[in-house]
């Protein structure tokens, strides 16, 4: 019998620990949108006045400088813009959650489907794609925002209409070089059907470029939902949505230059973290640096 | 008849036949060395003796029978069940046959388990054939980018024998190792023909190997086998200049024969 230390791979818990030490983008980025999750859960006990986010009006404390009692100062019908900020995390967050979601239910099984089998299947499916693709992102979720009725569903509709195909491409090239490794040849040779090979080999090897491109694409579904609800094809008042607020606040600019900095500032403060997070996620994940599978 | 048999096998790609094979066999417990240049079709054989060959593409015609049982034409479904429980097979290069994601007990209980055995016989089968390949069956705990080449290949190996495969096809499996390991698997491969009477299909362009190993050896060129025979006759006289010629480049065993 051949001798062999005994060497055993670190426990997941302890990997995760190990990763995050060596890799403060993780850290910072995690943090960040830890921060804004517990913002989202917790804004109506934060908030000062959180009857602000919806329909509340207060005439005589229109469009107030920043000060002790509102921190962000007040908007142009006196609601507390610091409430109307936290209660933002509940709406662009997850807008951009449910559109990857999406994104990526209908990319994934593609993609999949036309890196491994190949043949017309891949021809049909891509060819299909490249058509989606082809149109300018923002151009045709606006398009389609504009025939739909405003409101955050056909928003959400809207922008995840123009990011799957993205997503196809991306887990296509992904399986397609995997469907080509030698342990799938010896998957084949061992009998093994093809539905499990695509499960067991080819999505666990091709998922990890999505992880990271989703964790990416957060801050990007972000801005372009505010870019759509700045056109008023989205959110629509009084729904605390940051786009519409700087859409809103751009005709009091000057001098009221709050009513559109701060929920500015909280939509580049939320692309960040998630940039910062896919980084991290990306040299996590990198099979050549860790033992994380 | 016992064993494996190929027979007027045609293996082509579109209107090109790149194999044509009239008579190949592999009796119970036989070593049958398959030798040949790249290119020369060892591989494609391979392939279509698994039912493989449509992966790549290729159109097969001919007959492949395993105890007398058709393979050609069988529907996958079926084949499915043969590959792995009774044709077996292992690779090249072991480094890159393991998906990296699992750890090497995972794939080989997982497969046991898809050939039939139950949830507490696997592991159990798993460890015993481990110990087979001289393997300690700590090793299944591994990632396969943890464990070397050549205990990689033994893994596979074991696979095989847990699986309790009558048939190995071992496509130039000792290639990608070092010349100690490549020695240790080809003594494996030997102990398994004597313990469990396996009929190994030894796939290889090292002649060298070829001779110290098999019982009879064909010899491969551009899709045509142009000769075969008992092993020492071969390679000691070839009767086709090609055989000569390969057996020319080899200088070691040239100056000891």
């Amino acid at each position: 019998m051949i001798q062999t230390p005994a060497i055993t791979p670190p426990r997941a818990g302890v990997a995760l620990r190990r990763g995050l030490a060596g890799n403060p983008l993780l850290t910072v980025g995690g943090a960040l949108v830890l921060l804004i999750v517990l913002v989202a859960i917790f804004a109506p006990l934060i908030a000062p006045v959180p009857g602000d986010a919806g329909t509340a009006t207060h005439p005589f404390e229109v469009l107030k400088a920043p000060s002790a009692s509102h921190w962000f100062g007040t908007d142009q019908v006196g609601r507390d813009i610091f409430s109307r900020v936290l209660f933002g995390a509940r709406v662009s967050p997850v807008i951009a959650i449910i559109v990857l979601a999406i994104a990526c239910l209908i990319g994934i099984p593609l993609g999949v489907a036309a890196g491994f089998l190949g043949g017309w299947v891949d021809e049909v499916i891509m060819r299909v794609t490249d058509v989606f693709l082809a149109f300018p992102p923002l151009l045709l979720a606006l398009a389609l925002a504009a025939v739909l009725p405003a409101s955050l569903t056909s928003l959400t509709i809207a922008i995840a209409a123009v990011w799957w195909p993205w997503y196809v491409r991306l887990i296509r090239g992904q399986a397609a070089s995997v469907a080509g490794r030698p342990y799938v040849e010896a998957c084949r040779a061992l009998g093994i059907s093809r539905l499990r090979i695509i499960f067991r080999h080819i999505l666990p090897n091709s998922i990890t470029p999505v992880l990271v491109q989703v964790s990416l694409d957060v801050g990007g579904v972000i801005l372009t939902a505010s870019a759509l609800s700045f056109l008023g094809l989205g959110a629509q008042d009084p729904v605390p949505d940051w786009g519409l607020m700087v859409a809103e606040g751009q005709s009091y600019f000057t001098p009221d230059w709050w009513l559109v900095t701060f929920p500015g500032l909280a939509i580049l403060l939320t692309a960040f973290a998630f940039n910062l997070l896919g980084d991290g996620l990306r040299d996590l994940l990198d099979p050549k640096r860790s033992f994380l599978p | 008849m016992k064993g494996l048999t190929v027979s007027d096998l045609a293996i082509s790609f579109g209107s090109r036949q790149v194999v044509s094979i009239d008579e190949l066999s592999l009796g119970h417990a036989e070593i049958v060395g398959l030798a040949g240049e790249s290119g020369s079709g060892k591989s494609m054989t391979t392939l279509a003796i698994l039912g493989l060959a449509h992966t790549v593409g290729a159109t097969v015609s001919g007959s492949i029978t395993l105890d007398g049982q058709e393979l050609t034409g069988l529907p996958q479904e079926r084949l499915r069940e043969i590959r792995g429980s009774r044709i077996a097979a292992i690779f090249q290069s072991p480094s890159t046959a393991f998906n990296p994601v699992y750890r090497v007990g995972t794939l080989v209980t997982r497969a046991l388990r898809l050939h039939g055995a139950t949830k507490s016989e696997a592991p159990e089968r798993a460890a015993e054939a481990m110990r087979q390949v001289l393997l300690s069956p700590d090793l299944m705990r591994r990632y396969p980018s943890q464990l070397s080449g050549g205990q990689l290949q033994r893994v596979a190996i074991a696979l095989a024998v847990a699986l309790r495969a009558e048939i190995l096809l071992a496509d130039e499996p000792t290639s990608a190792l070092d010349v100690t390991v490549q020695a240790e698997v080809l003594d494996l491969l030997r102990d398994l023909r004597e313990s469990v009477g396996m009929s190994i299909l030894f796939i290889s362009h090292d002649l060298a190997v070829v001779a110290e190993l098999c019982d009879r050896v064909a010899v491969m060129r551009e899709g045509l086998i142009v000769e075969q025979g008992q092993a020492s006759q071969v390679l000691s006289a070839p009767a086709n200049p090609y055989t000569a010629e390969l057996l020319e480049s080899v200088p070691k065993l040239a100056s000891a024969t």
